[in-house]
């Protein structure tokens, strides 16, 4: 699972309202190179919870120097966006879970696929 | 105003392929409209001719459409036109000296192709037309292996092939510009892939959806049925980043029992990632999921720019989704770790495509595109049967026929207004906002027809159309 996927992930937990985002246990992590697209970066940018994916990066213990508030103009910055380009597609969980902040339902990844699927009480 | 009248007034002329007729029309203006370009004809245009005459366009908008397009077999800047070879000729004089000189300069090579539409023409019969146009400045020299220019003579013969007039109802004449992308029907068939269902859509069709979706280069594009990918493998062929979503854990694991005829179980590279790999676009995969479309995962905000898809129609896949159901016995609660679908219960097809549509109203970019199949009981169709939503609007309806009595209709759908709470109550205005009416029982109503008529029937079912 890439960090851009959990960005836009919600715990569906019946009754949650504070479901965003889920916690990441990861117990293995895996770092892949990819081809660098500063332009779909760019256009990613504006559509992420930027907390959401400091707190993710935290998380894996990957914060590095990502700014904690969106610098202006990055759309120029290269470095900055090669530093967003790693976290976002770059880094992913192969293995651990997603944990709800509110219910503590934990929802498994595994082989780098997350699992989402409640059972019928849920 | 007459010079840029010269290069504006060009026309051109595209040849398309016959098949998937319905298809050609929304593919070529969704091509147009990604270059913000109209779909400009003549009047004696004929949907269901394989020639088109378009208007109002550049060479670079033309080499940008054949760049996509499926449907499009050729594509000529159109020097002359008639229905008959005197009227061509009139029409060859008539085009401008200027524009063809370039073309024909004494340095360079060329050659002439005929081609003919619902008619076989012997070899002298072709040497005499090309011959005939000897009237035409050619300055260069006649090449057949590598020529700098290539030109075209393309009659039309109607669409009868049991009534083949002696002469064409039309001819074309005009400068070869580019080809279509039909080699990817070829170099991306299904058969060749490492990893596939029994419901992969085929190549061909998975580029008409995609280009039916107006998909782009850095898109971010979703399927909510993923299946085994066959939808994402074709938008990430244009550059678009793509995830998706099954309810299904072993297709999304790629494990378990083999489509293949003479394979049992699937292999070790045998995945949607791994079919990106064999393509080439490994670095556009984002991700996929087990999820129930039913249940979306997604935060109010999360946006893709398109939504490209094949819902489950009952008949090879089930239609499932988790939740309680009454008649369904509870299996042991034993959740740990990997699970399957611990309660399925019917997915009501009609429940399937109001959760789609509202799905799309919240989840795409203003301006994005949903395009979907929806499986149809022919005896019962009616236009009013296509689902529809106050922020989405309807750009195309294509059929394609299964059977004599079903086929399925790809849907494309535009959103153009972004979603309120009024809109929720929009179903109770207008009918047509209700979930797809008369179409749970499609199972129902698919497999009683096959049983009313004879077993020949049953070999008509939807498959993989190479």
């Amino acid at each position: 699972m890439k960090l851009l996927t959990h960005n836009m992930l919600t715990s569906h937990v019946k009754g949650v309202t504070k479901g965003y985002p889920l916690i990441i246990k990861a117990t293995e992590v895996k770092v892949n190179e990819l081809e660098f697209n500063a332009q779909f970066v760019s256009r990613m940018i504006p559509k992420l919870e930027w907390n959401a994916l400091i707190q993710a990066a935290e998380w894996l213990g990957r914060s590095q120097d990502l700014p904690s508030t969106l610098i202006p103009n990055y759309e120029n910055d290269e470095e900055f966006l090669h530093k967003v380009h790693r976290i976002l597609l770059e880094v992913e969980v192969i293995e651990g879970c997603l944990q709800c902040p509110e219910s503590g339902r934990e929802f498994p990844i595994s082989k780098g696929v997350p699992n989402m699927l409640l059972i019928e009480d849920e | 105003m007459a010079l840029h009248c010269r290069r504006a007034c060009r026309q051109y002329l595209l040849h398309l392929a016959h098949d998937n007729v319905d298809f050609r029309l929304p593919e070529i203006k969704a091509l147009l409209s990604l270059r913000k370009r109209p779909f400009d004809t003549s009047e004696t245009f004929s949907e269901k001719s394989p020639f088109w005459q378009l208007n109002g366009l550049s060479e670079d908008d033309i080499r940008r459409v054949m760049s996509r397009t499926i449907c499009g077999k050729s594509s000529f800047e159109l020097w002359g036109h008639g229905t008959t070879t005197d009227e061509l000729r009139t029409s060859l004089l008539k085009y401008p000296a200027e524009n063809m000189a370039p073309y024909l300069q004494q340095n360079s090579t060329y050659k002439i192709n005929v081609y003919t539409f619902n008619k076989t023409l012997v070899f002298n019969n072709r040497i005499q037309k090309i011959d005939a146009l000897d009237f035409l400045p050619f300055k260069g020299t006649v090449n057949l292996k590598d020529p700098e220019h290539i030109f075209c003579l393309l009659e039309d013969y109607g669409s009868d092939p049991n009534d083949i007039p002696e002469e064409p109802f039309h001819i074309y004449f005009g400068r070869w510009i580019a080809d279509g992308q039909r080699e990817l029907i070829r170099s991306y068939s299904v058969k060749k892939r490492h990893f596939i269902g029994n419901t992969s859509m085929d190549a061909r069709l998975s580029f008409i959806m995609a280009n039916h979706a107006k998909v782009k280069a850095d898109d971010l594009v979703y399927d909510p049925f993923v299946g085994t990918g066959s939808l994402l493998v074709a938008c990430s062929h244009f550059g678009a980043y793509v995830c998706g979503t099954d309810i299904d854990y072993n297709t999304i694991h790629g494990i378990g029992k083999a489509s293949r005829k003479n394979q049992k179980w699937r292999g070790p590279d045998e995945n949607i990632r791994a079919n990106l790999r064999q393509y080439g676009t490994e670095s556009l995969y984002v991700d996929v999921m087990v999820s129930d479309a039913s249940k979306p995962v997604w935060r109010t905000n999360a946006q893709f720019d398109a939504i490209v898809t094949d819902p489950p129609y009952g008949i090879r896949e089930s239609t499932r989704r988790t939740g309680s159901h009454k008649d369904i016995i509870k299996p042991p609660v034993d959740f740990s770790g990997e699970s399957h679908v611990p309660v399925s219960m019917a997915y009501h097809l009609s429940d399937i495509f109001a959760d789609l549509l509202n799905f799309a109203a919240h989840h795409l970019v203003l301006g994005g595109r949903l395009v979907y199949w929806l499986p149809i009981y022919r005896p019962e169709y009616c236009e009013e049967m296509v689902p529809l939503h106050p922020c989405l609007t309807l750009i195309s309806n294509c059929e394609q026929t299964l059977s004599s009595h079903t086929s399925r209709r790809l849907i494309t759908m535009e959103k153009t207004k972004e979603p309120e709470d009024s809109d929720r109550l929009s179903h109770l205005a207008d009918p047509r906002f209700t979930p797809y009416q008369g179409h749970n029982s499609f199972r129902e109503k698919y497999f009683s027809g096959l049983t009313k008529k004879n077993r020949k029937d049953a070999k008509a079912t939807p498959r993989n159309k190479e």
